[in-house]
């Protein structure tokens, strides 16, 4: 059945999107600019670690007819690189708070726009995951969109490592908009109204938006950076080396 | 088996949230429904944030609590729809969260504006502490994903708030 093939490979995405972002924001913990924002990236991360394990669940019942061995561990701890489904800005490093800000903010931004978008999908848990994460990506906006005009606005310093995160970053925004084979909402619709949105906050924060800058894809299609092997295999560790392993 | 849903219900008011000890999961309003099914009894609860760390330590006591009491199959099942929102928060939970140092969540009302303009904080919480109004939101993530970092400009205690959701 295509039809559930496809919800399955999109509920992946979906799911490895919001685990892969975790692990890098978790590299922060106990390394923050100053105790309230380590709390909060953390904090942030966990809300995506309860995502993707929503996601994962999901897509272990979609499996389940076949494959009873499929569980939402096996999903997350046992696939490799060309398995997985992320968007390409997740796995980049996280470079200085510049850079984590802004991804975070470009994520965020277009998540809640998905997330919006997925409510009135017809698939009952889509819709149960989107409008239970929505109310935590609000936060997530928020505190991001601060963040960046604090940077932006803020001194030299600030702003000139805003925009080198903004020359990294860019061309890796294009993805969330082009859509994959298995993708089962109009992401393409959502660019206008990212686009403003980011547009807005970047007025505050006095960034411009650059311009024709070639895009990156790939990620949604299993062919990544080469990052992504090793964010696995610091987050597969465990799993590789005692199998089965819980606690 | 006792199946009676006020008999379970008693049991349940004794498992508590265990990162804020002082409220019962029945308080939280995370408890949604108790079934009966031929042997077993199913408890179905949703959690705060998808996140939360708490559901399993949840899980596991509301099972070991039933177990204790004579029920032999407990399934703890969970459910995202609809979502949690703090206005579930019982009014005695809120009570006992303020002597516990932690200021509740606010009602929600038609004229509540859950998604804040940016730099906008949610005013007018009640230092637990001197129960002033004069406070200020140091951080809008705590110490858990549930809570916001706010201070007291009158006494100068920094205390939580179970913020609005
Ligand atoms: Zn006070």
């Amino acid at each position: 059945m295509p039809h559930t093939k496809n919800a399955l490979s999109f509920t992946l995405h979906l799911a490895d999107t919001a685990l892969i972002l975790a692990q890098r924001n978790g590299e922060w913990c106990a390394h923050g600019p100053i105790l309230e924002q380590d709390i909060a990236i953390t904090n942030i991360t966990l809300d995506l670690i309860g995502q993707a394990r929503n996601f994962y669940q999901y897509a272990a019942r979609l499996h389940e007819a076949n494959e009873n061995a499929v569980t939402e561990d096996s999903l997350a701890y046992l696939r490799t690189e060309g398995q997985f489904k992320n968007l390409l800005i997740c796995e980049l490093p996280n470079g200085d708070w510049a850079q984590t800000i802004l991804r975070q903010f470009f994520f965020s931004t277009f998540q809640m726009l998905l997330f919006e978008k997925m409510k009135q999908s017809n698939n009952t848990q889509w819709v149960a995951i989107a409008e239970k994460s929505i109310k935590e990506t609000h936060y997530h906006v928020k505190w991001s969109s601060e963040w960046v005009i604090r940077l932006g606005d803020g001194t030299t310093e600030s702003h000139d490592r805003i925009t080198k995160a903004l020359d990294t970053l860019w061309m890796y925004t294009g993805e969330f908009f082009i859509p994959a084979s298995y993708e089962m909402i109009e992401v393409t619709a959502l660019k206008n109204e990212w686009m403003n949105k980011v547009k807005e906050v970047f007025d505050e924060a006095t960034l411009t938006i650059p311009e024709n800058v070639f895009m990156q894809t790939g990620g949604k299609n299993g062919v990544h950076t080469e990052n992504l092997g090793f964010v696995l295999t610091e987050l597969q560790y465990l799993q590789r080396v005692f199998p089965g392993a819980e606690w | 088996m006792n199946n009676n849903k006020d008999h379970i219900y008693s049991i349940l008011q004794e498992v508590c949230d265990p990162e804020v000890p002082v409220l019962t999961i029945l308080d939280l309003g995370i408890v949604r429904d108790i079934q009966f099914h031929e042997e077993e009894v199913e408890i179905i609860i949703t959690p705060t944030y998808s996140g939360c760390p708490a559901m399993d330590a949840i899980s596991v006591d509301i099972k070991l609590k039933l177990i204790e009491q004579g029920f032999k199959k407990v399934k703890v099942s969970y459910v995202l729809s609809p979502a949690w929102t703090t206005d579930w928060m019982s009014e005695e939970g809120k009570k006992k969260l303020q002597a516990y140092g932690i200021a509740p969540p606010q009602k929600i009302t038609n004229n509540t504006r859950l998604h804040k303009m940016l730099f906008e904080e949610e005013g007018h919480i009640e230092c637990p502490q001197c129960h002033s109004l004069n406070t200020k939101m140091l951080s809008q993530f705590g110490s858990t994903a549930c809570k916001a970092l706010y201070q007291c400009n009158d006494c100068k205690e920094p205390f939580d708030y179970f913020k609005c959701h």
